[in-house]
């Protein structure tokens, strides 16, 4: 295949580079050169092949390139469980305030109880959120959490004398769920759904066997359902022994309106990037902070954030059962920094009101795109809905044409292929952050996309015509890894 | 507090109001919000509202979190030399404007390409950005900071060479990041040994070459290492390649690359990293950005998205995440990470770092911070009661010892707003009277000259 030349905002930075350019200045050194400072053996020579750009450069290259994204400023972004909702400005100001941003995470405490302060107070609202007596606020991702909240399982389990073997993990869960499980030490054991795509209680409870350690659930599902059944979940396990982990990726659905604490629960990690509002960034940063019940509170990662009686607050290093330190330093701080300002911003009321309006808005697409798509489990769903495309496949349109042709009409698609229990899945998320008329558009988009996959198929199947570039060769991508840009 | 009724409270994050409400409810045919939540059970349902401060205006936030932030001591108001695997450079002016773009911002991870080139691009310069940088061949999209990428590093080894259950750690790798990988590790039946240093601080080969023995999967060291010595890479992977080990490089000094031999001229197989250093504030220890970079033959079983160059069905070159089947939402159970959000972000910070400062400016970022450290070497050499405690090559930080403990010398450099450096007692035994101190471009001749003044002050104030 031969290809077209590439317009020359598609160059990569490389390509921009010319010899003698410069992006930077710093001022003159001024103190004595000494030639001998490193040996020469240590030394590199040039860097072959690295950038020489000016400023202007950069800022057009990049300002470019952000123009090829679609992001949740400029509209809908329904990728589902991933809670793509409006990051508020105030909490990017916030977070760079030069006595938080320029603080450093070795300085001893008594230099940083703005930060300490910080974290404790976070630590309190997420426990009364999440009703949860003790939160870890160390892992950085959802996935992180997950790994720090299995190792405290395992931890404990080994205390009173046996491990045990196996994590139970429902089949519509994430894929970071068994991967965290199994680097925490176990093998896993999948959970079939039922037909309204939530777990059996009889399922469950012939499960759970003296060699399982715990339930890794997502409440609600990835099909947006609740587990009515969470409390005796629990009790069947807490019977057994084992533990009740919940992933609260989907916590947005039911913050302010119920907790994972009053449910029995023992561990919760809540992915802040998501409920809580922090920026997406393309990939991270997050934050995976963790809930803990009462009995695993020995076990959580060092340090933790405590309080003195005179209202000063430092770092506890000193937990011997601790699972250890989960990363170097504090946590994502300035993560934090941005969801506990967030948390501020909403309040109580506003809290509870994400919830409500976040499932209104869910709702809405469900009862506007029923009948134009496959509702494959009809239970009532709270924050998101899943749709398949088995509507559309008897003119073989399938779900990678549905989301492909929604580019086409200024739409980011839903989350599509997952959970794996819904073949050719179309998973739609919108958040409380969506105007009616957004939600109106999009679901207008997707009748309209109904109707050309009955009418001009080929229009669909050939999306998206739009874009910055068109669908691609992703088989190449894998057969004949190009990872890397190569002076040609 | 009661319930607020959720056709009148209004917030102004979510758009629809009371009338959109009803109209809303009318299009799904329930008569309230409430009958929406019936599949959770009453009894777990809360019957008042969170006990929690708020709602609050941006005037109350901004007062409120700016009085803490006021509590703090940093490098706003006092002179920094804190070091330890978390630097302060030059922050290019440009790089925070381009991030708050909210096509960077507000995306997510590219999973849509053809709505998704900006990111995609971005991190396809950055893997290109690494392996030039280290000399190895292929980069990930970034894994969550230093210490993790070192666990992810090591759980890639073992991998790799299998039926080996020992790796052998230098001791003076971060103790963080060591910690963190004795976590990481607990339940895999590893075995972590540690090797010390000798007077020059540089790794102990002699206790090297007897600790790597055939069951050794990896030997990792860090360069520069945690007391700011440069190792002999050349020495340390002759001893390894002899043991059939897997070489791990760590750097928390990622600008350290633009002037030192990197790890992949020594023929290290993986080198990872905190590119923190890339410009990015040190805000207390997050968010920052793990790297990843290793051999060709060993991309397979790399953890963390990658992304690669293809073409689009009219031939035009794009760039798509791939090489998934390695990752947790294909391969579940047996994924090569469970790592899913990482530090996109913070890599296209990193990204822009790179490409502004260019091959010229990272060259010298490197050279200004050997040239500073070693006139602030020479001038508290010349004071008597001052010893640097390892003799080893350098980059832009050492160990400094004085007859009096750390903590009571930083707290009169406190005094005189200096963070005058990190307590090593805090991390190994014997080290009570010994502090870390770093040096970059920041620093002026000034602030060097005062800090040799206030700590012979100092000294002088201990002794009396």
């Amino acid at each position: 295949m031969t290809t077209i030349p590439t317009p020359s905002e598609r160059l990569l930075i490389f390509e921009h580079s010319k010899r003698g350019r410069k992006g930077y200045r710093l001022p003159a050194l001024d103190v004595p050169e000494a030639s001998d400072a490193l040996p020469a053996a240590l030394m590199r020579s040039e860097i072959a092949d690295e950038v020489e750009v000016s400023e202007v450069d950069v800022i057009r290259h990049f300002t470019r390139l952000s123009k090829l994204n679609v992001s949740i400023d400029a509209g809908l972004y329904p990728l589902g469980s991933c809670t793509m909702k409006h990051n508020p400005r105030l909490n990017e100001e916030i977070a760079r305030t030069p006595g938080f941003a320029l603080s450093h995470p070795l300085q001893p405490d008594h230099q940083v109880q703005g930060n300490l302060s910080l974290l404790w107070h976070i630590e309190q609202t997420l426990m009364e959120i999440l009703g949860m007596p003790r939160v870890t606020l160390q892992p950085v991702a959802g996935a992180h959490g997950e790994l720090t909240g299995i190792l405290m399982v395992h931890k404990a389990l080994a205390k009173s004398g046996n491990a045990r073997k196996y994590i139970l993990i429902p089949d519509s869960a994430h894929g970071t769920n068994p991967a965290s499980a199994a680097f925490a030490g176990y093998e896993i054991k999948e959970l079939k759904s039922n037909s309204r795509g939530t777990v059996d209680i009889d399922t469950l409870a012939a499960a759970v066997t003296e060699d399982v350690a715990a339930l890794m659930i997502t409440v609600p599902n990835t099909l947006g359902v609740f587990e009515t059944d969470i409390k005796r979940f629990a009790g069947i396990l807490h019977e057994k022994g084992a533990y009740l982990y919940c992933d609260g990726a989907n916590l947005n659905s039911f913050v302010g309106i119920a907790r994972p604490g009053d449910m029995g629960i023992d561990v919760i990690h809540s992915n802040l990037h998501k409920t809580f509002s922090t920026p997406h960034g393309g990939g991270g940063p997050g934050a995976g902070p963790v809930g803990v019940s009462q009995r695993l509170i020995p076990f959580l990662p060092t340090p933790t954030v405590e309080r003195r009686d005179d209202g000063t607050f430092y770092l506890d290093h000193g937990h011997p059962e601790s699972i250890g330190r989960v990363r170097a330093f504090n946590g994502n701080f300035n993560v934090l920094v941005r969801a506990l300002t967030y948390m501020r911003s909403m309040g109580p009321d506003g809290l509870r009101r994400i919830a409500q309006i976040a499932v209104l808005n869910a709702n809405y697409i469900r009862a506007r795109l029923r009948g134009s798509y496959h509702l494959p489990y009809d239970a009532p769903s709270l924050h998101e809905v899943v749709f398949s495309d088995k509507l559309q496949t008897a003119k073989d349109v399938h779900t990678l044409d549905i989301a492909k042709r929604l580019m086409d009409y200024g739409f980011h698609p839903p989350t599509i292929y997952f959970p794996l229990i819904v073949a050719g899945a179309l998973m739609i998320e919108p958040t409380e952050s969506e105007p009616k008329e957004e939600l109106d558009a999009f679901c207008d988009a997707m009748i309209a996309i109904a109707r050309e996959c009955e009418e001009r198929p080929e229009l669909v199947r050939s999306a998206p015509h739009t874009t910055p570039v068109r669908r691609l060769d992703e088989a190449r991508a894998a057969r004949q890894p190009v990872l890397r840009w190569r002076r040609g | 507090m009661t319930l607020p009724d959720p056709l009148t409270d209004q917030h102004r994050y979510i758009s629809n109001a009371s009338q959109d409400v009803r109209e809303m409810l009318d299009v799904i045919g329930v008569d309230s919000i409430d009958r929406l939540f019936e599949t959770i059970p009453d009894d777990v349902k809360l019957t008042e509202l969170l006990d929690i401060p708020g709602p609050w205006s941006e005037i109350e936030s901004r007062r409120w979190f700016r009085a803490l932030a006021a509590k703090n001591k940093s490098a706003a108001d006092h002179v920094s030399f804190l070091g330890g695997g978390a630097y302060l450079h030059y922050q290019p002016a440009c790089i925070d404007q381009l991030l708050l773009r909210a096509e960077f911002l507000t995306s997510y991870t590219p999973y849509q390409p053809e709505v998704s080139q900006g990111t995609l691009q971005s991190i396809f310069e950055y893997q290109t950005h690494q392996c030039l940088l280290t000399g190895l061949d292929v980069a990930n999209a970034s894994l969550y900071d230093g210490s993790t990428a070192l666990c992810e590093a090591v759980l890639l080894a073992e991998r790799v060479v299998r039926k080996r259950k020992k790796v052998v750690i230098a001791k003076s790798v971060h103790p963080q990041y060591a910690e963190t990988v004795r976590t990481y590790v607990q339940n895999l039946g590893y075995e972590i040994v540690e090797v010390g240093w000798t007077n020059d601080g540089r790794i102990d080969t002699t206790a090297l070459l007897e600790a790597c023995t055939s069951d050794v999967f990896a030997v990792a060291i860090q360069s520069p290492n945690f007391f700011g010595v440069i190792e002999d890479y050349y020495a340390v992977a002759a001893i390894a390649d002899a043991a059939g080990a897997v070489k791990i490089a760590v750097i928390a000094e990622a600008t350290s690359l633009g002037i030192l031999t990197p790890p992949g001229a020594h023929g290290f197989d993986i080198v990872v990293g905190e590119g923190q250093a890339w410009g990015v504030p040190t805000q207390y220890g997050g968010p920052f950005v793990g790297f990843m970079v290793v051999k060709d033959a060993l991309k397979r079983h790399m953890p963390g998205r990658l992304v690669g160059e293809t073409v689009d069905v009219d031939g035009r070159r794009a760039y798509v995440l791939t090489l998934a089947t390695r990752e947790q939402h294909i391969r579940r159970g047996k994924a090569t990470s469970n790592i899913c959000t990482n530090e996109a972000l913070i890599a296209l910070a990193a990204n822009m770092y790179l490409s502004l400062m260019g091959k010229e400016g990272l060259r010298e970022v490197g050279q200004q911070c050997v040239q500073k450290t070693a006139y602030l070497r020479a001038q508290l050499n010349r004071i008597s009661s001052v010893s640097l405690p390892f003799s080893g090559p350098v980059y832009n930080e050492f160990a400094v010892r004085t007859p009096f403990p750390a903590a009571e010398i930083l707290a009169d450099l406190e005094h005189e707003k200096i963070l005058g450096g990190i307590p090593l007692g805090q991390f190994y035994d014997g080290f009570e009277n010994d502090f870390l101190v770093a040096v970059t471009e920041l620093h002026t001749r000034e602030h060097l000259d005062q800090f040799v003044a206030v700590l012979t002050a100092a000294i002088a104030r201990e002794r009396r």
